[in-house]
């Protein structure tokens, strides 16, 4: 009993700041997919960037961690415009296997491009001295930067919802997730939408990808490596809904890590049951549309 | 009148669909090719084997992705499968090959009814992630069964008898790859009479159109998991000729990148017209050998600047064009 | 006595709060030549999908012959008799017209799942397809892919298919939709050669065809059965009028 509670409490910790990192990294997905309708395999690669670029800024720069944030998740953003522009667009009337091929390619393209410039093994970031070493909590010690990482994921999930819910923009794309022929007849330029949607989604990305970079580790394989858990974040979250993927990320961030740190030897393999089980019972996710 | 329909026309249009399965001179060419490789290029076999071998891996998704419109990233599960039957089989004392591909083939086809029947529930890209998530499971399970499958190091040990009881497996691969193409005309001939029979044209209408399929009383997921078993079987067969032509499984053979491998090389070659892969891996597999070499990373690069220009220009890949261009230019 | 070919009892579906489908009672007797009409919205393919299985209902039920079927899936109601169309072409848009209407008579058959007979081996399955085809004179276009062909005959195929099913029920989800009106003559001529036994339920936007072809009338508002009667009855309902006038400024 003694040794259960406070593995209870390091289980829950550790989760939170591995579901927060997925959530990020994924939620943007969720609202393109229900939004365009676009299986965009490469998001991740958004993430990724985002990572490499804080990363590089702080350690080739001098640039502070905060501010190498801020400049990635602009820089993703503009970048995922220009390529949403120029590429993804032609795409959203393509089918979803054309989809699919299209953005594997994008993300191998990306995964070589990665291996070119920053090498194949991981990149460290150097986190500044205000977040490391240990906060004191509940009379146990927790690793300052995760405990960041959560703090910064719950407030971009609050932020998000009340942009979503309150502002013109998120009504606007609450009206097109509905029905986008509804939603371009009443005015709505959709393509800005998208254009709009699709910055977000990859500057929230970069955000995951940047301020995870120390439990997500930020190397060429990214993209591929983490994809399998991004669209379980998204199917099981229901795709076009932005509280979905919240739940969807805690479930899966703290489910596995509670399988893994109980069952080491068998726990990934008990989150993709569960996983198979969930989707039999809900097939369109927690919070879709049958 | 173009020429097409000048010959179509002399033909009535019931003899014209009663004859469609009717075996074309075209179809020689592959076989023809197959025969004359090993005669002209007797060092480059053991390639040759890796060749037919994904010739008969892309072939299996054909039926699944080409014909029954199921967009899949967990192929490779199957081929797994299949490999770590037949060598674990062949570790295990079951040394004689042929049984052994059945048997590949019956777990391999099993695994993927019972799990066709789970995620052919869904669609769209959770059947995407389902499909992903079931490779990634495979995965895990190999790696971390590793008193069993050998883990990270692979399995070895693999002993297979002489082929036949007659014709052992040489150092040059010219039994390997004799019996890769044997293989793997069994296996078109079965995925060629299946494509053409009632089920596979139903698997058609299913592609083009599931709500018509529903409403002309096509009980359409039993006939989309009966096709995702077979093509599961014949992914297995294609991993079980790679356990034993090679005497070695890696954890590698369960992997997105296989998965994505196949697929590439189905869609560069065109999909849902039988003949795709055998276009797609001779020229995937050769350049994959020739740039790889140099550096895998560019491998990736060109491989990825491909399929999007593939995408963006070239839908229906080089079967796709030729049919293009012969319709401009009869 | 012998039960309708269909009928409906109190069925009904919501979405939610909406209700779209509200208690409908309905028969359609066997060689019926019967019309549902309604303004837009009024929940007339909904009404269809619910028949066929397409969407499941939310209370009462569906009986085909007397029998309820109310718990089977699409599929199983095909297989006792029931047909339908679409209002938007629901083809198979790559497939040669002739390849579309062996699909359905090939289903109907039971013969959809052969895995190793080749198709073309069932001569009397395409003998079939293709007299069909003669018949709503679609045979010079027999190999031309569907997607190819006039937007008109594309409708013909519609119906083709689900007359290869041989149905006892037919349910034709307005026939004529963005046809040219031109054109709707031939539409008309197919319907009045349909077997004399099949019981056809249309829904129709064209006023003009609905009474050349019905010989009863079901008016369909916001869900529920306005009123039921002969074509003379139905023009001379004031509310029926009403209704449509209603609609009419609207648009």
């Amino acid at each position: 009993m003694s040794q259960f509670l406070p593995a209870l409490v390091s289980i829950l910790f550790h989760g939170l700041a591995y579901a927060m990192v997925l959530y990020l990294a994924a939620v943007g997905l969720s609202v393109t997919m229900g939004l365009m309708g676009f299986a965009n395999l490469a998001h991740g690669v958004f993430a990724m960037a985002g990572g490499y670029l804080t990363i590089t800024l702080m350690a080739a720069l001098g640039v502070g961690f905060l501010p190498a944030l801020a400049v990635a998740i602009l820089a993703v953003a503009a970048a995922s415009v220009v390529l949403e522009r120029t590429l993804y667009a032609r795409l959203y009337t393509a089918s979803e296997i054309d989809q699919v091929l299209f953005t594997i390619g994008l993300v191998y393209m990306a995964t070589a491009a990665a291996t070119f410039f920053w090498g194949p093994s991981p990149q460290h970031l150097a986190l500044p001295a205000a977040l490391q070493g240990d906060i004191p909590l509940v009379g146990r010690q927790f690793p300052t930067y995760r405990a960041f990482v959560i703090v910064m994921g719950f407030a971009t999930a609050l932020g998000l919802w009340a942009g979503i819910e309150r502002t013109r923009f998120g009504a606007m794309i609450r009206a097109a997730v509905d029905n986008r022929a509804m939603a371009r007849s009443v005015g709505i330029d959709t393509d800005r939408l998208f254009s709009l949607t699709f910055a977000l989604g990859g500057g929230l990305a970069a955000l995951g990808g940047g301020i995870g970079a120390e439990i997500l580790s930020i190397h060429p394989a990214y993209a591929i490596e983490h994809l399998v858990y991004f669209l379980i974040v998204v199917a099981v979250g229901g795709m076009g809904s932005i509280r979905g993927p919240f739940f969807a990320a805690l479930l899966l961030g703290i489910g596995d890590t509670a399988c893994k740190y109980l069952f080491p030897e068998i726990g990934a393999v008990f989150i993709y049951i569960a996983l198979f089980i969930l989707l039999l019972w809900r097939p369109a996710g927690l919070f879709g549309r049958a | 009148m173009t020429k097409l329909d000048r010959r179509t026309a002399a033909v009535h249009p019931v003899d014209h669909i009663a004859h469609s399965h009717r075996l074309r001179w075209p179809e020689a060419l592959p076989w023809l090719l197959i025969a004359a490789t090993y005669l002209l290029f007797p060092s480059y076999l053991a390639l040759g084997s890796q060749v037919l071998i994904m010739v008969l891996f892309a072939l299996s998704l054909d039926l699944v992705l080409g014909y029954a419109g199921i967009v899949t990233l967990g192929h490779a599960a199957f081929f797994g499968l299949g490999a770590y039957t037949a060598g674990l089989l062949a570790a295990h004392g079951w040394s004689e090959p042929i049984s052994a591909l059945f048997a590949a083939a019956v777990v391999a086809g099993a695994f993927g009814a019972a799990s066709g029947a789970i995620i052919l529930r869904t669609s769209g890209l959770t059947l995407l992630m389902l499909t992903l998530a079931v490779v990634s499971l495979l995965a895990e399970a190999a790696n971390k069964a590793d008193s069993i499958t050998g883990g990270a190091d692979g399995l070895q040990g693999i002993v297979i008898n002489p082929l036949l009881g007659r014709f052992d497996f040489d150092l040059y691969g010219r039994t390997a790859y004799l019996y890769c193409a044997a293989v793997l005309l069994v296996m078109w001939y079965v995925v060629r009479r299946l494509v053409h029979s009632p089920f596979g044209r139903s698997l058609t209408g299913i592609r083009e159109n599931r709500l018509r399929m529903h409403a002309i009383g096509a009980p359409v997921r039993r006939r989309l998991v009966t096709a995702y078993a077979i093509g599961a079987a014949v992914a297995g067969v294609a991993g079980a000729l790679q356990a034993q032509t090679t005497q070695f499984v890696a954890l590698n053979v369960i992997s997105f990148h296989l998965s994505a491998a196949v697929l590439i090389i189905l869609i560069f070659g065109g999909a849902g017209r039988l003949y795709g892969a055998f276009v797609g891996a001779p020229i995937y597999m050769v350049a994959q050998d020739m740039l790889s070499r140099l550096d895998p990373v560019y491998w990736f690069f060109w491989v990825g600047l491909l399929l999007v220009l593939v995408v963006l220009f070239a839908r229906g890949g080089i079967l796709g064009c030729v049919d293009g261009v012969r319709r401009r230019w009869p | 006595m012998t039960s309708p070919a269909l009928e409906t009892r109190r069925l009904s579906k919501s979405f939610g709060a909406l209700v779209v489908t509200n208690e409908v009672d309905f028969k359609l007797e066997r060689g019926a030549r019967h019309a549902l009409i309604g303004p837009n919205g009024a929940g007339k393919t909904t009404f269809i999908n619910l028949i066929t299985g397409r969407i499941p209902h939310s209370a009462g039920c569906v009986l085909l012959d007397g029998e309820d079927v109310s718990a089977l899936p699409q599929e199983a109601r095909v297989k006792r008799g029931l047909g339908r169309t679409f209002q938007i072409n629901t083809l198979f848009p790559d497939l040669s017209v002739l390849e579309n209407v062996v699909m359905a008579v090939s289903e109907r058959q039971g013969r959809g799942g052969d895995l190793f007979r080749p198709a073309g081996s069932r001569r009397d399955i395409i003998d079939e397809a293709y007299d069909l085809l003669e018949r709503l004179r679609l045979a010079d276009d027999a190999l031309r892919p569907v997607r190819t062909i006039a937007y008109g005959r594309q409708r013909l195929v519609e119906i083709a298919i689900a007359l290869g099913l041989k149905p006892k029920v037919l349910l034709l989800d307005e026939p004529a939709a963005g046809v040219p009106s031109a054109e709707t003559a031939l539409i008309l001529d197919v319907m009045a050669e349909l077997p004399a036994e099949m019981a056809v339920l249309i829904i129709e936007h064209d006023m003009d065809l609905v009474f050349r072809f019905a010989r009863r009338i079901t008016v369909l508002v916001q869900g529920a059965v306005l009123t039921e009667g002969s074509p003379a009855e139905i023009l001379a309902d004031p509310r029926v009028r009403e209704v449509y006038l209603g609609e009419r400024r609207h648009d």
